[in-house]
């Protein structure tokens, strides 16, 4: 499957490379003309005529990036340490296996064991400086044949089903299932063309797609990403934020944007008309590459459509495979309707 | 002029970011032999053009130019004057420390607290904090209120000091030192060729949130940029991985905020011209021009460069002149060798 | 002023959903306007004078904070989230209004620690019995502001919303005794989501490209008992001449023309540092190459509480001071 091919990527914000290459070997597949930026974000135009006073009006985004780690140095022992890249959850990083660098050299996350800690110590949250990644390197000279400070890291984890396959799980769903619907939008005909941007550095503030929508220079925006849910155990419904398997969220308000309300109007129109079940996002905070677009040049018309997934940012999140599906004709229904009725 | 005589005044210089005029026009006198056109934009920034044999491409070389300082925001009876930062300071670093006050004249001022013989003893183990401490000039109330204003900027006021090993110390060395790799590069560009043309610009605002780059870069739409900052350098205490050592040459940085073609070819050319060099990794956004130049209208591939130094954002930051003299080499190299085809790969 | 002040801060407009204010805004200024625009983020500008030449940005922003819905109890209680810089020690027992006229009162559950118990242990009571009766009237989503309160005591006004509809006042009180010949054309921009980060000024600067930007905005006072910070800014002194907060630095010569313009007209003025706080000159300074930009601020106590406190000279002085200024060349 498309999601889990992606997911298994390599491609920590700075790092897209892989990711990059994969996107760009499938657009070329389909025959779609794209090009590359010097910070390394994907634009391809999407099959359909080129419609007068609709061009470029309508541009259409995904991060390919992930959070993850970066080596800082290589100690003594031969041992790594690391910082993080973007919001890695720090709860979810011990005892994971991680590859490193271009090569994908091999290393796990270890950290003191419990026998040797005292009881007090055990009660603490592990902090980022506490851990390091073994590679199984003798000393640092030995270490260093394979890597070098600055070489990022991702977790090594293989994407999976649950659930008789309608749950996916992997460790980079947010947000390469926000690129693989773009992908899949990609595949289809449109009665006009939009821009479909794939973009970097998302995870450590919303910079591929500054520039991104600085030169595509769009009137109506919609980004496709993953969103948090937290429909979990001892977790009030109030502060669910979304529910997974209820539908694809809308975002009314995240700590960078307000989604446009004609956006909001014609995402919600377009469910109910296609049938699809959608959810509204009940968490007004974090960020999203819609923050910097609304705000390019002399503004923009942004919104947000997410895929709810559980344990974001860990090395292993999930979501339900229906939502992503009615994620992705919500999206063609949107523009669509764009296409035909403007969005004034 | 030296380098370490440049250095030396432009460190003595005050130019508190937001009021950076007197120090741009003492910098723009300096530069003026090396550059063929000079200007200033709306917010400050000192833009240097020196031309190229091709005029292609454009590479912008950003040192900031501004220091830390203090703003008065009241007079308090007896003249007494309350203060804000601009920019981040250790308020520790600040009790009994002279100032100068840029009101109606220059005033100097010291940096007054509560005597210690009415202070508790858990009040003295309790750091300062800003609104406990004042600026007192000697004058009476009256006279302050005319001689400093609500909004008068202060500097501190540090002379120099020389140390072993030519190392020196004083304030503002962040980002001085930057602009006294510029200029070393600027000296080191005579004796060679280019044909890149190469804007050095001297930023302004960078330590409230690096505000002039984003404006002067935007202004000169480059095809790449080096942003030219300090970064800390080793001191007891500090993690292997935290910190750079002085004396050991400029620090070449990588990470997402930096274009890996740049680094390559900035490590390149110090192994080819046996230029000594450092690295460092930065996982996000970089706390320097850097960070405003990357993101600059459609992307803006920029490298940084480094001098390590000691006891940031204090009156005795504390460096080693062969690293910026190292920096400004490095940086000359670096420009003599753009061309066509370094741009061309620049694109990912 | 007093009249416009009354209905401008009674009406409805969190940060995000200004439709309403800005309906307002534009029937007080059309009479006045050579060209209105409304742009994609929702900012209105009222034009004056010649667009052909360089002009002025002068901005107040029309969103005030307020709460929005995210939550919908099966008892119809309402979860809700701040939009802005709603300060938690205002919220127990305050009442919130909806577009629609709902009003509701705010509850706060027990707590079992004496900490800050943050915004998730408050819900908004509407009244209603169950969920289906609260979802007749409210959706997830929908915003609500403090319920509207005016009142006088001497020259001093007590309101909601003062921040910013006291800019917007001053600037349509500018605009109205404005001359029909002006040196600069002038764009008066009543700005949205600013109490979420400047964001409608931002894209606005970038269209207008002014020769210079100037943000009217309240700002904090140092003359009550034991303030958060201590500063110069007295109410009644007359309006401020912004230096800098923590958004702008303000260029020299649009501080410098405000002071010589206040001094030429005998117009009592102060000067302003603000230690926190940002206004739309921050987004504006920093668009495209650059734009030298000021603040004119209206001392206010109490920001971003339900009874926010203006004087009216200030107010009057601030916009005579305005309206001189636009009739200076640049």
């Amino acid at each position: 499957m498309l999601i889990q091919e992606l997911s298994n990527l390599p491609g920590v914000s700075g790092d897209e490379g892989k990711v990059r290459e994969f996107i760009r070997g499938q657009l070329t597949q389909m025959g779609i003309q794209h090009h590359v930026d010097t910070m390394g974000n994907i634009y391809a135009r999407s099959r359909g005529p080129e419609k007068e006073g609709l061009d470029p009006g309508l541009m259409l985004s995904a991060h390919m990036d992930e959070v993850g780690l970066m080596v800082a140095c290589v100690e003594k022992s031969g041992h790594l340490r690391f910082y993080p890249v973007g919001g890695v959850n720090p709860w979810s990083l011990v005892s994971k296996p991680v590859k490193i660098g271009k090569e994908e050299v091999p290393g796990v996350i270890g950290a003191k064991a419990i026998h040797l800690q005292k009881a007090e110590e055990r009660k603490k949250a592990l902090e980022i400086e506490q851990l390091y990644i073994d590679i199984g390197a003798k000393n640092k000279e030995d270490a260093e044949k394979k890597v070098q400070p600055g070489d990022y890291a991702c977790f090594d984890t293989r994407s999976d089903t649950l659930a008789d396959g309608k749950i996916i799980t992997g460790k980079a769903l947010d947000n390469r299932a926000g690129c693989a619907a773009l992908l899949e939008l990609l595949r289809r005909d449109y009665p006009a063309s939009f821009t479909a941007v794939f973009t970097v550095q998302e995870e450590v503030g919303l910079r591929g797609a500054r520039v991104a929508a600085y030169r595509v220079n769009p009137q109506v925006a919609l980004v496709l990403e993953t969103t948090t849910a937290a429909d979990l155990l001892e977790v009030k419904e109030k502060d669910f934020a979304t529910t997974v398997g209820r539908g694809p969220a809308l975002t009314i308000r995240d700590g960078s944007v307000v989604t446009h309300p004609r956006v909001l109007e014609r995402l919600i129109e377009t469910a109910e008309k296609e049938a699809r079940p959608y959810q509204f996002r009940q968490f007004t905070g974090s960020f999203t590459d819609a923050g910097v677009i609304s705000l390019s040049r002399s503004g923009v018309k942004a919104g947000v459509i997410s895929t709810p997934c559980r344990y974001l940012h860990t090395a292993a999140s999930l979501l339900h495979r229906e939502d992503w599906e009615h994620l992705v004709e919500i999206a063609d229904g949107f523009v669509r309707s764009v296409h035909e009725k403007g969005l004034e | 002029m030296e380098l370490r005589v440049l250095l030396q005044e432009i460190s003595q210089r005050d130019g508190v970011s937001g009021f950076e005029q007197l120090l741009a026009s003492y910098l723009s006198q300096q530069f003026e032999v090396f550059v063929d056109e000079t200007r200033t934009d709306h917010l400050g920034n000192l833009i240097m053009l020196k031309k190229g044999s091709k005029g292609f491409p454009r590479v912008i070389l950003c040192a900031h130019m501004d220091e830390i300082g203090l703003m008065v925001t009241k007079v308090e009876k007896g003249g007494f004057l309350r203060f804000t930062s601009l920019g981040g300071f250790d308020v520790r670093t600040l009790p009994g420390q002279v100032v100068t006050l840029y009101g109606t004249r220059k005033v100097k001022g010291i940096i007054g607290f509560t005597a210690p013989h009415l202070q508790t003893d858990t009040e003295k183990k309790k750091s300062a904090e800003m609104d406990q401490l004042f600026i007192d000039t000697g004058f009476p109330e009256e006279q302050v209120k005319e001689l400093i204003p609500v909004g008068s900027v202060a500097a501190l006021q540090r002379s120099v000091v020389e140390l072993m090993n030519q190392s020196c110390a004083g304030k503002a060395m962040d980002d001085r030192a930057g602009i006294a790799v510029l200029w070393q590069c600027a000296t080191e560009l005579q004796k060679l060729t280019h044909e890149a043309d190469v804007y050095f610009v001297a930023t302004v605002q960078e330590e409230v949130g690096v505000r002039g780059a984003v404006v002067s870069t935007y202004g000169l739409t480059p095809d790449l940029g080096v942003a030219v900052d300090v970064c800390h350098g080793n001191i007891p205490g500090a993690q292997e991985h935290q910190v750079s050592e002085l004396g050991k040459g400029p620090v070449i940085t990588s990470g997402p905020n930096i274009h890996p073609v740049i680094t390559r070819k900035l490590t390149t050319i110090a192994k080819d011209y046996r230029l000594p060099f450092q690295k460092d990794v930065s996982p996000g956004p970089t706390g320097t021009d850097a960070r405003a130049i990357q993101v600059s209208m459609e992307g803006v591939p920029v490298g940084l460069l480094s001098i390590p130094l000691r006891y940031m954002h204090t009156s005795v930051e504390l460096l080693d002149l062969d690293d910026v003299k190292q920096g400004g080499r490095l940086l000359a190299y670096f420009v003599s060798s753009l061309d066509k085809n370094l741009v061309e790969e620049l694109s990912c | 002023m007093e009249a416009l002040l009354e209905k401008l801060t009674k009406t409805f407009g969190p940060a995000g959903s200004e439709e309403t204010i800005r309906a307002v805004i534009l029937e007080e200024t059309r009479p006045f306007a050579d060209d209105v625009m409304t742009d994609n983020l929702g900012n209105l500008v009222i034009s004056r004078g010649k667009m052909d030449q360089e002009t002025v940005l002068v901005a107040a922003h029309m969103d005030e904070i307020g709460i929005m819905v995210t939550y919908i109890e099966e008892k119809g209680f309402l979860r809700f989230t701040n939009v802005g810089g709603v300060r938690i020690e205002t919220l127990l027992g305050s009442r919130f209004v909806f577009r629609n006229g709902t009003t509701g009162v705010i509850g706060l559950e027990k707590q079992k620690e004496k900490k800050d118990p943050g915004f998730s242990a408050y819900y908004l009571d509407i009244g209603v019995r169950d969920a289906d009766e609260a979802k007749k009237q409210v959706q997830i989503g929908d915003t609500a502001c403090y319920e509207p309160s005016f009142g006088r005591q001497g020259r001093r006004v007590m309101a909601k919303a003062l921040d910013n509809r006291a800019g917007c006042a001053v600037l349509i009180e500018a605009l109205k005794a404005l001359p029909r010949s002006l040196p600069l054309g002038v764009h008066f921009a009543f700005t949205v989501q600013e109490e979420l980060g400047l964001r409608g000024a931002t894209p606005l600067a970038y269209r207008l490209n002014p020769a210079y930007g100037l943000a009217v905005d309240v700002t904090r006072v140092g003359d009550t008992p034991e303030p958060e910070y201590k500063m110069g800014v007295s109410l009644g002194q007359g309006p401020a001449v912004k230096v800098k907060d923590s958004s702008v630095i303000c260029h020299p010569a649009v501080v410098e023309k405000l002071k010589s313009t206040a001094e030429k007209q005998g117009i009592p003025y102060q000067i302003e540092v603000l230690e926190r706080g940002g206004t739309d000159a921050g987004a504006i300074h920093l668009s495209r190459e650059g734009v030298p930009s000021g603040v004119l601020s209206v001392p206010c106590r109490y920001i971003h509480s339900p009874g926010e406190m203006v004087d009216l000279d200030d107010m009057e002085n601030a916009a005579s001071l305005l309206q001189s200024l636009l009739q200076e060349p640049w």
